[in-house]
């Protein structure tokens, strides 16, 4: 077979037969095709992702293992992490959706915790064309459908529609659960003599279509309905989740991975690598639900709801035991031995044998070209431009509230339970998602957050402003930060002006990290997003996950009073370029985002902690999408009283209330309280805005907006 | 007194009711598996929770109303026993014949998370003797199908019978079909069987049984349990 | 012998289906006019040994009694033909 139909390029055939001081063989050649693949390999992102702070205080287990683990406090640990399923999303939108929540939901899984909490960022293309109504429709209801059955609450995501993302879709999943710190599940902690037990589902032929090599090589005994969509069954993925809990709590499992890309050859390679042993499979032994599999076949189908357990043989019974109690296929496939090879072997027959660390460590990274794209210094040219819009502001602001990334979601969520496990503090809708735990008594609090247009403008600043802005909420709810995990959702990679995107976003985010001591404890990078000469916006996205004692009562949005006084925290000036307002309502993007500024972000995250733990606001919103404009009227539809907005500054009213980036927050102060928020925020940007009353929102030199009005456009009535 | 809250394989809000009877109503509550064909012996009151049983696979709740524990809990029915199922438990109690009719696809063909106005119509009930009659309480709703039918005739007679222990409601206090979130008939949110000892409703008062979740309405339903089994009518 | 069954399960007349009505809906958006009712129902496939026809339609009836078919709101019609 030859090396490039598996996918391979020169130079990596050229290390394999290096390494292994042979020609491999075919079974040899696909595994290499697939594990080297971008996919798995992450060949082309591995330098870039280095730049990423990683350790931290707060770090239990960093990048490395399926998921980061950070500390939730008294004995508790948290593993999140996001990872992205976009181009089955855009094949089959209901099972991609469904297969790539059941997969992050597995990689919690494998670290020993309980799924507690997922959430999903959804990116669409023309809100009003059919295919984003057929692929929109298809997600969210495969989301839902796999979310709700498998029992994880789905309490937050993002969306947001760009034409851009219309052949190109993106769905990317989060989940978090809860494991005991000293119950964290590694993949080095296999031994010499253990078994290798796989738990789950029957393996079939899912996924191999979708391999990294053509089709032709899918031989003589191929059946013409191969499956290339996986398609998922949540119901023995719960089943799945509690016989894997009972078996990590009754103390019967070394070590554990799920199976997601290239299956059994992945997951148990790294585990033979990780923990330094050698491992022989016997791909006969494996329950399969087709015929006639061969050898290649077996090792690298992608058939879901499948995991692997590394067991002693005196807690083998119990295992099995287990696997009868939950009906699951439960099976012996293979053994642990001294030494550093990973052997298949099929009924006697040997058709691979090759060093562990080679498999998922051994593929040589890409060190791609960059080139600043040639027409950066023409988009970046910028002068405000604000004829077409009257100076009344009512009519821009009802526009972006009833604008479809911007307005009401519920017809998204009210499809996903979000309030099984009864934990649910916050659900959807809200800038952050506040999950109580039970078992410490604190509450953890996480966002979302992707700005692929302040990206587009300029990927650094974009980048570093998307890792800020996904903090900021933590801080004015009180929470402090733990950690993040990213997902890089990028085009082709070999386009040198692509790839100057991808690592002007890495290095901003990274950057932004370093600056607010936030680690980076897992992440996925999703490439090649792009056909038929479209790519997608460069979109990073970032879950960051804070924590705060339930007795720190949140300080949450949506809780206006009247007579509360108005502030805004944080610079008056932000950037049109990027925003909600350029790109929605102008059409287009131009200029460039704020830079960043450290000394900023964290002057305003001690003060608005401060703000929160003494209780000093009614209610608080970070400003997010939209601005100003946007958080004023959400505000007041949610508290359901209006306010009088009085100010008298130079900024364009338009900028001002419609500009988005830097550390700003919009918080409602009552009278008694006000001194005291004053006091807080002295010696930084803040300005009294207006007040809380009456049924209208009104805004200097506008109509009043009654609530009904604001209301009606936000939830498209 | 002593519950026991049955699991199958699927079911999801088996943890919640345990929390919810154990930690906040102070009920002792022990999980119990659907292949037991016996419930413990000192139970009180059986619980079915919520969830996706056998993955919803075939029809809501019919492989585990085929479930051996079913047997233990249809004998304890017998004796005047109490039995509670929610949501997937109530869909498990129809298909058992432990209570009429039959949970079809929501009208709107969609999953709904919400919250959801009920009126209590009865106070004479082991379940809802904390209630006053007549009373509005907010439980959540989380489901696929929850649309309550009976044919008419049927339908009918347990109205007649005032089978009907919460209805689907509005602010001002009125109840029936034009409030069912998912087009049950006549609004029917929740139901007795004849002698009153066997309860299943849609909504979830395991979830409103904590302020820092969103209310407390569902308190009522454990006390108005605990009461009845303390006063010892059974 | 080896027998497969197959049974139609459908929503007995009287009971709602929104499926049913939704998909009118969407067939007359479509353009077929001509469409009056939608009902729909599952088709369930069951391979089983048996001595005879008899038997095996027998046995089939009482799996649909027994679980496959709910006598409230369905009905469940057989047909069966040998196989292998």
């Amino acid at each position: 077979m030859d090396y490039r139909k598996a996918g391979l390029r020169p130079h990596e055939y050229e290390t394999i037969r290096r390494e292994l001081g042979r020609d491999p063989n075919e079974t040899e050649l696909r595994i290499f095709g697939v594990m080297w693949s971008e996919h798995c390999s992450y060949k082309s992102s591995r330098p870039l992702l280095k730049l990423f702070p990683k350790e931290g205080p707060s770090v239990l287990k960093g990048v490395g293992e399926n998921a980061g683990v950070v500390d939730a406090g008294g004995g508790w640990g948290l593993a999140f992490k996001v990872e992205s399923h976009n181009h089955p999303s855009a094949v089959e939108p209901y099972q991609g959706a469904a297969t790539g929540v059941g997969g992050i939901i597995r990689d919690i899984l494998a670290m020993g915790a309980r799924p507690i909490a997922s959430l999903d960022g959804l990116f669409f293309g023309r809100p009003d064309s059919a295919k984003t109504r057929f692929l929109s429709n298809g997600i969210v209801k495969g989301v839902g459908g796999y979310g709700n059955c498998v029992g994880v609450p789905t309490v937050g995501g993002k969306t947001l529609y760009d034409e851009r993302y219309e052949d190109n879709p993106l769905l990317n999943a989060f989940c978090i659960g809860l494991v005991a710190s000293d119950s964290i599940v590694s993949s080095q902690t296999a031994e010499p003599g253990n078994l290798v037990v796989l738990l789950g589902s029957k393996t079939g032929r899912d996924g191999i279509g979708g391999a990294a090599f053509a089709s032709v090589e899918l031989g003589e005994d191929t059946k013409a309905s191969r499956p290339q969509v996986q398609i998922g069954d949540p119901f023995v993925e719960k089943l799945l989740i509690e016989a894997c809990l009972e078996a990590l709590e009754k103390g019967l499992v070394t070590s554990m991975q799920d199976m997601g890309a290239a299956g059994i050859t992945s997951s148990a390679s790294e585990i033979a690598a990780k923990s330094g042993v050698g491992m022989i499979l016997d791909l006969d032994l494996v329950p399969l639900r087709e015929e006639n599999m061969a050898a290649w076949e077996i090792a690298l189908s992608e058939s879901q709801e499948r995991m692997l357990l590394i067991v002693r043989p005196e807690n083998l019974d119990a295992v099995l035991s287990l696997g009868q109690k939950w009906d699951l296929d439960c099976a012996v496939i293979g053994k642990t031995v001294e030494g550093n090879r990973f052997i298949l072997r099929k009924e006697g027959e040997v058709f691979a044998d090759l060093p562990a660390s080679l498999i998922g460590g051994g593929c040589p990274e890409i060190h791609w070209p960059a080139e600043r794209p040639k027409d950066l210094d023409q988009r970046q040219s910028f002068e405000f431009e604000p004829s077409g819009f009257p100076g009344d502001l009512s009519q821009p602001l009802l526009r972006l509230l009833a604008s479809p990334s911007l307005k009401e979601k519920s017809w998204i969520t009210r499809q996903y339970d979000s309030m099984v496990q009864v934990n649910t503090v916050q659900g959807p809708g809200a800038p952050l998602s506040l999950i109580r735990i039970k078992e410490n008594g604190n509450l953890v609090a996480i966002t979302m957050e992707a700005l692929p247009w302040a990206c587009s403008l300029d990927p650094y600043r974009g980048g570093y402003e998307t890792m800020a802005r996904s903090l900021r909420p933590l801080w004015v709810a009180g929470a402090r930060h733990l950690g993040m995990t990213n997902c890089l959702n990028f085009p082709s990679p070999e386009n040198p002006e692509q790839f100057w995107e991808f690592s002007e976003a890495v290095r901003g985010l990274a950057d932004c990290c370093k600056d607010l001591s936030c680690p980076v404890v897992s992440g996925n990078v999703s490439l090649y997003n792009e056909s038929a000469g479209r790519a997608i916006l460069p979109t990073p996205l970032v879950c960051s996950v804070g924590i705060l004692p339930v007795s720190g009562f949140p300080l949450l949005p949506g809780k206006w009073k009247e007579g509360d006084f108005l502030f805004l925290a944080g610079i008056e000036n932000a950037s049109i370029p990027g925003s909600h307002f350029q790109a929605v309502l102008q059409g287009r993007l131009v200029g460039r985002p704020l830079p960043p500024s450290p000394e900023m972000e964290t002057g305003f995250m001690e003060r608005a902690l401060q703000t929160a733990s003494r209780q000093i606001a009614d209610s608080a919103v970070p400003l997010l999408g939209g601005g100003l404009g946007i958080a004023l009227g959400k505000e007041a539809i949610a508290s359901g009283v209006g306010a009088q907005i009085d100010l008298q500054i130079p900024t364009h009213p338009l900028a001002l209330f419609f500009a988005e980036g830097g550390a700003r927050a919009l918080y409602a102060v009552p009278e008694a309280r006000v001194p005291e928020f004053i006091r807080t925020w002295t010696g930084f940007p803040f300005r009294m805005i207006g007040r809380v009353g009456g049924d209208c929102l009104c805004l200097p030199q506008s109509e009043p907006i009654p609530l009904q009005i604001l209301s009606n456009a936000w939830k498209g009535a | 007194m002593n519950a026991s809250v049955v699991v199958f394989p699927g079911s999801n809000c088996d943890r919640d009711v345990l929390y919810a009877l154990g930690k906040i109503a102070g009920i002792p509550a022990v999980p119990v598996w659907h292949k037991d064909p016996v419930l413990p012996e000192d139970t009180d009151l059986v619980v079915l929770p919520g969830g996706f049983s056998y993955g919803d696979y075939l029809r809501c709740g019919a492989m585990a109303a085929r479930s051996p524990i079913i047997q233990g809990v249809r004998e304890h029915a017998r004796r005047g026993g109490l039995v509670l199922g929610i949501c997937n438990g109530f869909q498990v109690l129809t298909e058992a014949g432990l209570l009429p009719g039959a949970l079809l696809a929501n009208s709107n063909l969609e999953f709904i998370c919400s919250p959801c106005l009920l009126r209590v119509e009865r106070s004479d009930t082991p379940f809802t003797n904390a209630y006053p009659e007549g009373t509005l309480v907010q439980f959540p709703i989380a489901h696929h199908e929850g649309l309550y039918f009976l044919p008419e005739r049927e339908l009918q007679k347990l109205e007649d019978n005032r089978q009907v222990v919460f209805r689907y409601a509005a602010a001002d206090g009125s109840a029936g079909a034009q409030h069912s979130p998912n087009g049950s008939l006549n609004g029917i949110a929740g139901i007795v069987n004849s002698s009153g000892n066997v309860l299943g409703l849609m909504p979830h008062p395991e979830r409103a049984s904590e302020k820092l979740l969103g209310g407390t309405d569902g308190l009522g339903m454990w006390y108005s349990i605990k009461s009845w089994l303390e006063g010892g009518a059974r | 012998m080896k027998f497969r069954a197959r049974i139609l399960v459908s929503l007995k007349e009287g009971v709602l289906d929104t499926q049913g009505k939704a998909v009118l809906v969407s067939l007359k958006n479509l353009g077929f006019d001509v469409v009056e009712e939608v009902r729909i129902g599952k088709s369930i496939e069951i391979v089983l040994s048996a001595g005879s026809a008899e038997e095996a339609e027998k046995k089939v009836e009482s799996m649909c009694e027994a679980l496959l078919v709910n006598p409230l709101i369905e009905t469940g019609r057989v047909s069966l033909e040998a196989i292998g």
